[in-house]
């Protein structure tokens, strides 16, 4: 046993402490030695998980300051331009904590900014997940988790962003309560419930608050935790690659180096937030004023992430019928609850929707490339797509005014657009893949393209094809080939109908759209010819008289330059010389 | 092929390639591996970041004593930045990101970077687990008699759905009505606007005659009464409603109004809440008397009854009958005909 240092006596001391009071020892050794795969987009989620420890401290620190009241007062800080000005408390002492706490305005700063990229890391993190197969079986739930999670998040953003109490953020709660009223039956009472009363009244700020850094904020905690111990237990998914299989995980052992580069991480991740938050203004309450019912700012516009939901509202139709004496407001129940309702509803269920239709039952720890799903992919491209248009259409008026443009034709265009560019990106993204997959078939058969042309003696040009290394071939041949589920019988042997047979009959269909198009990977004896060839290629750059049976060119490589009276083979020059060069 | 979910059936795994899926890890040796210099080098650039963040903390808390907070600096890119702000951005967000670049460089020059592999295991709980739990159930199931005691099992189910009764009912009061209050419908449906109030200039609160507002004017209005309402009631909620745009327009211009007659000499005053979810409307355009909402861009046209001419509003901007007082003031003729602001179930 090597020296052990007087801090390492009182770390055994205290860890032998605690496990005889927790059994701690037990998980230290099954743990300390735990595996983590490496990949640059597994730092997405990582992001998403130090920007809301960085959202949680820094949010601390502004309860401390912050008044959430709606208390009128008059503004004696420092911000000369608003001064006597009446206004709330709560927008009050937003500005204190900008002005006149030293530090303040850096950590409401950060706080703003690590909440953006909180919400914009768990989008990617999801996108990642989405697109790489990583929510498969055993991993459902864990995509449930993420998905309420994002829903949270979102949350969280709006609620922070109407507490300051801001021109802005109280036309947001404007148009949340317009909203709410939108939902049939209950959303009038919804809404004079929520708001003790009617728009703004003087409690909703506070009431907000508490959702703001009680509710959500320990929603959240829960539900990270909850996620942190299933990708613990179940063990990362991995990329394929050499060595590694579906059932074995390749990577870093915790200790040090995962715990090194995944700690350091959460520095660096904090250290880049507190920069921003330093060097970057973000939401300047002090230039927007205080909050007035009857006023408003042109080219308002909300956080990145409620973008979509404000496109919804601004492309749907003015729809509204009503019924036996009560409103449906359908240009607002169906743009701002509607359609959130079905793309989140859609999201949480998309795991077992898939799983149903492709019949697939085994344990995935190995990630699809996105091109050999290429059903999956293009889904998601056109949701992405559906997304990204609705999110243009919550700057119609910024791009209206950048380019010059009608604001008119622009939201005529995203009306057509959402039903036309979403099928279009799934059609072309899947196309694109199975090509791909084409290529990487390719690829195992000939090799790959070495960009060297040769001229043959009797004048055909050929392109070297060289073998891929071994990385590459592994992470091509780490792809499951699976066969469409086969049509049902309509009958039994006995003629007897089969039951839910047009269901089963659709699920097979369906199965066959999402496979029967995959380009399987070559059987090993078209890779042996395939090689053979290789072999050839390779022979060609060897002295010519060594050279045999060179007729097999032709026929795998095809365009062949021919000039009459040219020999058209090696052989053939071969013998023109009489056997010698 | 009569059941097809079955995991066998999808096992169309073409043939492998000749070799085993599990070829060797490729790895070479860094030069921290090979060149002890190297690995110094490594060792003193670590130290050096770990040095740096100290330095900046001792830094960041000379520029919290030091700094005033009121001081504004010129930053090149930046401009004008309040100077206590940026140097502890600065000094905290280097010192914090200077501990992660240590350990990350740490972590890949000196640790070791060879991949190392560990087995999965299935999820699923082995055989004997299942059992275990079943009979566990089993024996739970049958102590306590849940399946034999059938009034038991009922009235705990009734029991279990009713309990949360009353945490719900005690959220009625989340909105504090008096007894006898109106409905909601009823409050959403009344303003401060009545026969006679006269109509002062927002913010001012100066009343408005005919001739104050030229031919393509415009003022945000409210009526006389608001500041008084508002004190005691000590909320915005009247202004929310009876806010209003007031314009004049060449009476040969209006094509059409909600009531006969209720502009005074071509002056029309329409609600200032959109139709849509509740945004304050100010940008009017004045050749063409369309209004727009800078929020959705409804656009209402005022000549017309303030129909709507785009966007997602499905509701005209409501119109305030006006006419003059005996001192020649602006004043309401009544309240608005119909609800203001955005639509709801009640309304109708």
């Amino acid at each position: 046993m090597t020296a052990t240092s007087p801090v390492e006596q009182v770390g055994g001391g205290v860890a032998t402490y605690v496990d005889q009071r927790v059994g701690s020892n037990k998980f230290l050794a099954r743990n300390l030695g735990k595996v983590f795969p490496d990949h640059w987009s597994f730092m997405l989620g990582e992001i998403a998980l130090y920007s809301f420890i960085v959202v949680l401290l820094t949010g601390t620190f502004l309860t401390l300051f912050f008044k959430p009241s709606m208390v009128e007062v008059l503004y004696d800080g420092s911000y000369v331009p608003l001064k006597g000005i009446k206004m709330s408390q709560a927008y009050a002492s937003t500005l204190d904590i900008s002005f006149d706490v030293r530090g303040g305005l850096l950590l409401r700063q950060m706080h703003h900014w690590a909440a953006l990229i909180f919400i914009a890391a768990m989008s990617v993190h999801m996108f990642r997940v989405f697109f790489t197969g990583a929510f498969r079986k055993p991993r459902e739930f864990n995509w449930i988790i993420g998905v309420v999670l994002v829903t949270l998040g979102l949350g969280a953003g709006f609620s922070g962003y109407s507490l300051p109490d801001d021109l802005l953020s109280g036309t947001g709660l404007q148009i949340a309560r317009g909203i709410m009223q939108s939902i049939p039956v209950i959303g009038t009472w919804m809404a004079f419930l929520l708001f003790d009363g009617e728009f703004p009244g003087t409690e909703f700020i506070s009431r907000l608050y508490a959702v703001h850094i009680l509710l959500i904020p320990g929603l959240i905690l829960a539900m990270v935790t909850i996620h942190l111990m299933l990708v613990w237990t179940q063990k990362h998914t991995q990329f394929p690659g050499p060595g590694r299989t579906n059932d074995n995980v390749v990577g870093y052992p915790l200790l040090p180096v995962y715990m090194a580069k995944a700690g350091g991480f959460f520095f660096v991740v904090f250290g880049v937030i507190a920069l921003i938050g330093g060097l970057v203004t973000i939401n300047p309450i002090w230039i927007f004023g205080p909050f007035m019912p009857d006023q408003v700012s042109a080219g308002s516009q909300p956080d990145w992430y409620i973008g979509w939901l404000d496109g919804a509202l601004r492309t749907m139709p003015n729809w509204e019928s009503t019924l036996f004496g009560f409103t449906i407001s359908w240009n607002i129940f169906v743009p701002a609850v509607i359609i959130p309702g079905i793309i989140f509803t859609a999201l949480a269920l998309y795991p077992f929707l898939e799983a149903w239709v492709t019949g697939d039952k085994k344990e995935h720890h190995l990630l699809d490339r996105p091109r050999n799903a290429p059903t999956r992919t293009g889904i998601g491209v056109m949701a992405l797509s559906f997304y990204l248009l609705l999110w243009i259409g919550g700057g119609n008026d910024i791009i209206a005014l950048t380019f010059g443009m009608s604001i008119n034709s622009i939201t005529w265009f995203l009306r057509i657009a959402l039903f036309v560019v979403p099928p279009i990106m799934f059609v072309v993204t899947r196309r694109i893949c199975l090509g791909l997959q084409r290529r990487d078939r390719d690829k195992l058969l000939h090799g790959y393209e070495s960009g060297r042309i040769l001229r043959l003696p009797h004048g055909e040009f050929i392109e070297v094809h060289q073998p891929i290394n071994a990385k590459e071939l592994a992470v091509i041949t780490g792809k499951t080939d699976i066969a469409p589920l086969a049509l049902p019988p309509a009958t039994d042997a006995d003629g007897v109908r089969n039951k839910h047979f047009h269901v089963k009959k659709l699920r097979a269909k369906l199965s066959g759209f999402f496979y029967s198009e995959n380009v399987a990977l070559p059987t090993a004896a078209e890779i042996e010819e395939g090689q053979h060839h290789a072999a050839h290629d390779a022979a060609i750059e060897a002295p010519l008289h060594a050279y045999e049976d060179a007729d097999q060119i032709n026929r795998a490589h095809g365009g062949v330059l021919h000039h009459p009276g040219m020999p058209e083979t090696n052989a053939e020059q071969l013998a023109n010389d009489g056997g010698h060069l | 092929m009569s059941d097809h979910s079955s995991p066998e059936s999808h096992e169309n795994v073409p043939a492998k390639l000749g070799y085993s899926p599990v070829a060797d890890i490729e790895h070479k040796p860094r030069l921290t591996d090979t060149d002890p210099k190297a690995a110094r080098r490594a060792e003193r650039q670590v130290a050096t970041m770990f040095v740096l963040s100290i330095l900046l903390v001792i830094a960041f808390v000379v520029a919290y004593i030091g700094i005033d907070k009121s001081t504004i600096v010129y930053i090149p890119l930046f401009g004008e930045v309040g100077a206590l702000n940026f140097a502890l951005g600065l000094c905290m967000g280097l010192g914090v990101f200077l501990i992660g670049a240590g350990a990350i460089q740490w972590a890949k020059k000196l640790m070791p970077d060879t991949e190392v592999v560990a087995q999965r295991h299935e999820m699923a709980s082995p055989e004997a687990a299942t059992e275990e739990a079943e009979a566990n159930y089993q024996r739970g199931k049958t102590e306590s008699g849940f399946a034999q005691y059938k009034i038991i099992r009922r009235t705990l189910i009734g029991a279990l759905a009713l309990f949360p009764i009353p945490l719900v009912i005690m959220l009625r009061d989340l909105w504090s009505t008096p007894a006898g209050s109106p409905s909601p419908d009823a409050i959403l449906s009344k303003t401060l606007w009545k026969k006679g109030e006269r109509i002062v200039v927002d913010g001012t609160y100066v009343p408005v005659k005919a001739e104050d507002l030229p031919v393509g004017g415009l003022i945000s209005a409210v009526p006389a009464d608001l500041l008084e309402v508002e004190e005691a009631e000590g909320n915005l909620n009247a202004r929310g409603k009876a806010a209003i745009i007031v314009i004049r327009m060449d009476p040969s211009d209006i094509r059409s109004q909600q009531g006969d007659g209720w502009d005074y000499q071509g002056i029309l005053a329409f609600s200032k809440i959109c139709t849509h979810v509740g945004c304050p409307i100010a940008l009017y355009e004045q050749r063409t008397h369309h209004l727009l909402c800078p929020c959705h861009q409804s656009t209402f046209d005022l000549a017309d009854s303030g129909n709507v001419v785009f966007g997602p509003a499905a509701r005209r901007m409501p119109q305030l009958p006006i006419g003059v007082d005996a001192e020649g003031y602006l004043v309401a003729m009544s309240d608005f005909a119909e609800p203001i602001g955005p639509s709801f179930w009640e309304r109708g």
